[in-house]
C-alpha cells in the first residue's frame, strides 16, 4: 500500500506562483509538497516560454521565464519544498470540518495525500496533448488512437501511423518500429525539429525499406467501434490516399486544459476559480486559488499578481495550520527570526 | 494607419485599421477578430493564431523563421500559405493584406 504523504499545505501546480507562495508560506514555518503534470519545474515559464525575455517582474528590468524559475528555485531553498513531478490530482476529496480542513489527494501516478490545505496554482490548467481535430476522433480514443504510449505491448504487430515531427514522434517511431508490423511516420514536411541522430536512424530505416515517411497530414478517420482501419492523408503534393493501420499516435504538442480540477466540488465561473481578495481562498474553506486560474473582480492575469495573492493566502493558511498561535507580522529586512529561517541569520 | 482584412471560415469579412509595429495576431485580438486563439500570448509557443494569407500577399512578407516553421508542426490543416499571425508585423507595405482564419485552431 502506498504510504501517505502529510503536508500543511499541497501546492498544484510548480509554476511561479506555486513556487513563491512556498517563500511566503516558509516563511510563515509551514512545510509544502509541489505536484506539477510537467516533468520539470516552472510550468508555462519553463514549458511555453524558457528563453523569451519578461520585462513585467518588480526588481527585473529583464529576466527570461527560465532564468525567474532558476531564481525562484533559489530564493525557496531554504524552505526544502518537496516536488512530486510528471503527475497530475486526479481526485481531492475533503475529510475535515470547515474549522480544521484536512484534504485527501490523489495523483495518476498512485501518490496520496493528507493535507491541511490545497493551494491550487495550476495557471491555465494542466498541460496535456493536444488532440488534432479530426472528425470523430473521439470514438477512436483510447482504442486504436492514442497520445501517449503507456505500453509498448499494445502496439506489438501493429500497423502504426506516427504523425509529427519533434522528438516524441521520433522517439516513439524508433523504438516501437522493432516490435510493429510497420511503422509509417507522417509529416508535414521534410524537416524535422527532433533531435538530429534520431533523424539519422529513422532515414536510415526507411532507406532499408524497414519503415515508410509519408509527407502530408491527417485529413480523416475510417474504421467501425473504435477500431482504426485506415487514414485518409493529404500528400505534400495535394492528392488524398488512405494509409491502411491500426494504431495512430499523433503528436502535436501540448495544449492547456482545466482537467479533474472542475470535479472537486469548487465553484467555477468559465474554467477559472472564484476567491475572495482577502485570503483567496475557494467555496471549499482550506482551498484557495492563486495566479492565473483564479478570478475576482479586477484580475490582472500577471505573475506579480498571483505573487501577491500567494503572500495573503499564506497568512490564512497559517491560522488553519496554527490555529492557537497568533500571527505576528514582519519583515525579512529586520526580523532576527525571519531571517534564521532564511538561513541568513 | 495600414487596412488589414480578416476572412473567417464561413467567408464573412472584416477589415480593420492595424497599428504599425503590432503584430497580425495582437491586431486581430484587439479588434476581437474571431478564429485567433493566441493561447500563448505571442511567444511562438502555441500555434493557435494560425492563419492563410491570401497568395497575393505570400511572398509580399518575410519569409516565417525556423522558430515559426517548428510551431507551424502543431497547427492543423497546413498549408503553403499557412503562417502564424503573432510573427508577422504590421507595416504600412502590408496596407491591404488581406488573410482567412483557419475552420478550428486546436
Amino acid at each position: 500500500m502506498t504510504e501517505t504523504i502529510k503536508t500543511d499545505a499541497l501546492i498544484i501546480g510548480a509554476g511561479p506562483v506555486g513556487l513563491f507562495a512556498v517563500f511566503e508560506l516558509g516563511l510563515l514555518d509551514i512545510k509544502c509538497h509541489l505536484i506539477d503534470i510537467l516533468p520539470k519545474i516552472g510550468g508555462q515559464c519553463a514549458e511555453l516560454y524558457p528563453e523569451k525575455p519578461i520585462y513585467d517582474i518588480p526588481g527585473f528590468p529583464v529576466v527570461t521565464g527560465q532564468g525567474l524559475i532558476d531564481n525562484l528555485m533559489k530564493q525557496i531553498e531554504p524552505f526544502g519544498p518537496t516536488f512530486h513531478l510528471g503527475q497530475m490530482v486526479e481526485s481531492l476529496e475533503s475529510i475535515g470540518s470547515a474549522q480544521a480542513p484536512l484534504f485527501r489527494v490523489t495523483t495518476d501516478a498512485g501518490a496520496v495525500f493528507e493535507a491541511k490545505t490545497v493551494l491550487i496554482a495550476a495557471g491555465g490548467g494542466s498541460f496535456q496533448p493536444k488532440k488534432p481535430p479530426i472528425a470523430g476522433i473521439d470514438d477512436y480514443e483510447g482504442k486504436s488512437v492514442f497520445y501517449a504510449v503507456r505500453k509498448m505491448e499494445e502496439f506489438r504487430d501493429r500497423t502504426i501511423l506516427i504523425v509529427g515531427g519533434g522528438d516524441s514522434a521520433l522517439d516513439w517511431t524508433l523504438n516501437l518500429q522493432p516490435i510493429a508490423k510497420r511503422v509509417i511516420l507522417m509529416h508535414r514536411r521534410d524537416e524535422f525539429r527532433a533531435a538530429p541522430h534520431s533523424v539519422d536512424q529513422m532515414r536510415s530505416l526507411v532507406a532499408d525499406g524497414k519503415m515508410d515517411l509519408i509527407l502530408g497530414q491527417v485529413m480523416a478517420l475510417k474504421g467501425e467501434h473504435g477500431q482504426l482501419e485506415a487514414a485518409t492523408i493529404r500528400a505534400a503534393d495535394n492528392t488524398t490516399i488512405d494509409v491502411a493501420c491500426d494504431r495512430l499516435l499523433p503528436f502535436f504538442g501540448l495544449t492547456m486544459k482545466l482537467g479533474p480540477i472542475a470535479d472537486w466540488g469548487l465553484n467555477l465561473a468559465e474554467n477559472l476559480i472564484p476567491v475572495d481578495t482577502e485570503k483567496f481562498e475557494t467555496n471549499v474553506p482550506g482551498i484557495f486559488a492563486i495566479g492565473d486560474i483564479n478570478a475576482y473582480p479586477g484580475k490582472l492575469k500577471l505573475i506579480l499578481s498571483g505573487f501577491h495573492e500567494g503572500a495573503l493566502a499564506a497568512q490564512k493558511v497559517h491560522r488553519y495550520v496554527y490555529p492557537e498561535k497568533r500571527l505576528l507580522f514582519q519583515y525579512t529586512t529586520s526580523s532576527s527570526s525571519l531571517q534564521k529561517k532564511l538561513g541568513v541569520a | 494607419m495600414t487596412q488589414i482584412t480578416f476572412i473567417d471560415a464561413q467567408g464573412t469579412a472584416r477589415s480593420v485599421a492595424a497599428e504599425d509595429g503590432a503584430t497580425l495576431m495582437e491586431t486581430a485580438v484587439r479588434n476581437a477578430i474571431p478564429g485567433i486563439e493566441a493561447e500563448c500570448g505571442g511567444a511562438c509557443a502555441c500555434a493557435t493564431c494560425h492563419v492563410y494569407v491570401d497568395p497575393a500577399w505570400q511572398d509580399r512578407l518575410p519569409a516565417p523563421q525556423t522558430m515559426e516553421e517548428d510551431m507551424l508542426d502543431f497547427a492543423f490543416d497546413v498549408r503553403p500559405n499557412s503562417r502564424l499571425s503573432c510573427q508577422i508585423r504590421i507595416k504600412a507595405e502590408l496596407d491591404g493584406l488581406t488573410v482567412t482564419t483557419p475552420e478550428r485552431q486546436a
